[in-house]
């Protein structure tokens, strides 16, 4: 994401790490599900981890949680080791489970307020808290009913209240954002950057949603088979994952096979140009692969000067953003090879 | 462990000096939190209502011949002793089962697993466990408020239904407990109560051992069901098979006597009949089967007398232990299983 995040250059030093793990390793009898993961997480920033299903995301936030012992390696979240003191890292640490689940003959108040008692906050301490999140996550009105009442979506945004009445240091959603609909993904999305930007607290996420990881997130970890393939801003992945090459997408209109050539030609003696790939059908823009992908913004300003020197009409000109999804199936694929 | 201590003294980098303390202190008890939230959901189930309504229609049906039966004998009322636990000891003439005693040894059980069997799975399938252990709590707060909570509600509906009846004694009879019976009431209801316990803490570790809650119930009940009803049946039959010879020694059959006892005592619906019967009925002065000839010639040369609270103790004291030994095994296995358990299914 093109975005500011002053946050995170701050927290670049060792001490803001509030999630750090040397070669943690969960094995369940010859299954390894979290193998040697090296993680960690700053303060005030949104970190997501990404990840198929079964990829070792879930057994990694229960290992951070103290909810399931390491087989090997170690764990530390806000300094202290969740396997010895899981109840000081519990108090501190806002857990939204995946599939989260409530008590449905209790209203949604009343589900926050045993939360609030199992963490030992006063009456008025908890009252005030309660009604604070409830509002934030948009569920005061319905906030007296039933659980059973309640839509998927709504159980959700109970799940991250619930995360929030403690008043964590740091928070954990497992798919905090399955089961809603778009638009409360976007609601969900904001008030997340808002508690960090607020609270200054810190956002672990896990997702197999890449779009949603990374228009939110400022750091993502690619798990792929229990192992941690990469790590870093979506530009950094870029720059690990790619293959050292730019993509510039040229839109032309040629309106005779002897154009296309001439075209063809024009773009390919530019210096760094490694490739030039016509498009499939008429319209679409051509790609110019450039290598190497430093080169790429001198390249589109030389494509500009050919364009008007060999009279080409330019419709479009610009680089070509990599995506966290090429960046994932990249990153994947290459370490499944 | 060991493994994940050397490496951290090896890289200080990772140990970092624990963090500032947190704001709240950790709750001390969250035990507590649990069973009392817990307590909360019993009281107001529709499960609570029902099961106070069964074990109450099971005390009142006994009661109405036990009632019965102390009027009509009521004027020679003087000469009969402890009067009052009659109201829990007698009942039809006709049928032996038709007492308090055995009615609530029947039905209470379904009190204990009613309120257990979905306890720890009904929370996994639910989805409310993994939420509910990444609270500041130990692991064991969760099973250990669960139990307690259970016992809590069982106590409370025993001794609502023991006060029913005991009231009833008292304001249609007439009849007032003196001391001593009052005592071992008290001791008859805290028997019933641990054996309950017994089947509370095997719903307990059904609910954590069985994934489904309809299938631990019906586990559950199943087993009630084949010790209630038929265990007594089985038992006739194993002791049947064994029964000596016609032309058998004295000694054999008093041998033999002592193996059928012994089989109808691995129920622990036995040991609580034993118990009951002992405490309730203060003439009671047996209930093993002699080990030789001379304490059955010494038990026909008995004069009647009643006993004093502590010698029937003394003779129901091993029923007692072994029904608090299976209180112990269940909620032990129950307890170990569940601080075992991987928190996702």
């Amino acid at each position: 994401m093109r975005r500011a995040k002053p946050a995170v250059r701050r927290a670049a030093t060792d001490d803001d790490a509030v999630i750090r793990t040397r070669r943690l390793t969960k094995r369940y009898g010859t299954l390894t599900a979290v193998d040697n993961l090296d993680l960690v997480v700053h303060r005030g920033e949104i970190f997501g981890l990404l990840g198929q299903n079964g990829a070792g995301k879930t057994t990694t936030i229960l290992m951070l949680l103290g909810l399931t012992e390491p087989s090997s390696g170690e764990a530390r979240v806000m300094g202290l080791d969740p396997e010895r003191e899981p109840r000081l890292v519990k108090r501190r640490v806002g857990y939204l489970p995946d599939a989260v689940g409530f008590y449905g003959g209790l209203s949604g108040r009343q589900n926050l307020r045993y939360t609030a008692n199992l963490n030992g906050l006063r009456r008025d301490v908890a009252e005030h808290a309660i009604a604070d999140v409830l509002e934030q996550v948009g569920l005061t009105d319905r906030a007296d009913d039933r659980v059973d009442t309640y839509s998927r979506g709504m159980r959700q945004r109970l799940g991250i209240a619930d995360a929030l009445v403690k008043t964590p240091d740091l928070l954990i959603l497992d798919e905090p954002t399955t089961a809603i609909d778009p638009l409360g993904v976007v609601e969900i999305l904001e008030l997340l950057r808002r508690l960090v930007n607020e609270r200054g607290l810190a956002i672990m996420l896990s997702s197999h949603l890449l779009t949603q990881v990374q228009s939110v997130c400022d750091r993502i970890g690619i798990f792929a088979a229990g192992r941690l393939v990469g790590q870093g801003t979506v530009d950094e992945l870029a720059a690990t994952f790619g293959d050292g090459t730019a993509t510039i997408e040229v839109g032309l209109e040629l309106p005779t096979p002897a154009d296309r050539s001439r075209a063809q030609a024009a773009l390919g003696s530019l210096s760094g140009v490694t490739e030039v790939n016509p498009p499939a059908k008429d319209g679409d823009p051509w790609q110019v692969v450039v290598r190497p992908a430093s080169g790429e913004g001198r390249v589109r300003q030389e494509i500009l000067v050919v364009a008007v020197d060999q009279s080409l009409r330019l419709t479009t000109l610009r680089p070509v953003v990599p995506s966290l999804d090429d960046i994932y199936r990249l990153a994947v694929t290459r370490t499944a090879a | 462990m060991s493994a994940a201590d050397t490496t951290l003294t090896a890289d200080p980098v990772v140990a970092e000096p624990a963090a500032a303390t947190p704001r709240d202190p950790l709750p001390r008890a969250g035990w507590r939190v649990v069973a009392a939230k817990e307590l909360g959901d019993h009281l107001t189930s529709v499960r609570f209502v029902v099961l106070l309504v069964v074990l109450g229609l099971a005390a009142a049906i006994p009661l109405y011949f036990a009632a019965d039966q102390i009027r009509s004998i009521a004027p020679q009322a003087s000469g009969f002793s402890a009067v009052f636990l009659a109201l829990f000891t007698l009942g039809s003439q006709d049928i032996s089962v038709l007492r308090v005693y055995e009615f609530v040894g029947i039905v209470a059980p379904l009190l204990g697993l009613a309120f257990a069997f979905d306890a720890v799975n009904g929370e996994r399938s639910e989805g409310t466990l993994p939420r509910l252990l990444a609270q500041p709590i130990h692991r064991d707060d969760v099973i250990n408020g669960k139990f307690a909570a259970g016992m809590a509600v069982i106590g409370l509906v025993l001794v609502v239904v023991v006060g029913f009846i005991a009231g009833f004694g008292m304001l249609r009879l007439g009849i007032v407990p003196h001391g001593n019976e009052v005592l071992r009431l008290l001791a008859w209801v805290i028997i019933t109560f641990l054996y309950v316990g017994v089947w509370l803490a095997f719903g307990l570790l059904l609910s954590v051992l069985v994934r489904r809650a309809a299938t631990a119930a019906l586990i559950g009940f199943g087993i009630w069901l084949l010790i209630t009803i038929f265990g007594q049946l089985i038992t006739t039959l194993v002791n049947g098979i064994l029964a000596p010879a016609a032309d058998a020694t004295p000694d054999a059959i008093l041998a033999n006597a002592q193996i059928q006892q012994f089989i109808t005592r691995l129920l622990p619906s036995t040991l609580y009949r034993e118990t009951s019967v002992v405490l309730l009925n203060p003439s009671v002065n047996q209930i093993s089967a002699p080990t030789s000839i001379g304490q059955v010639q010494q038990a026909q040369q008995q004069i009647q007398s009643l006993f004093s609270l502590d010698q029937s103790f003394l003779l129901v004291w091993p029923q007692v232990v072994a029904l608090v030994f299976l209180l112990v095994v269940c909620f032990a296995a129950a307890y170990v299983a569940f601080m075992r358990q991987e928190v996702r299914a």
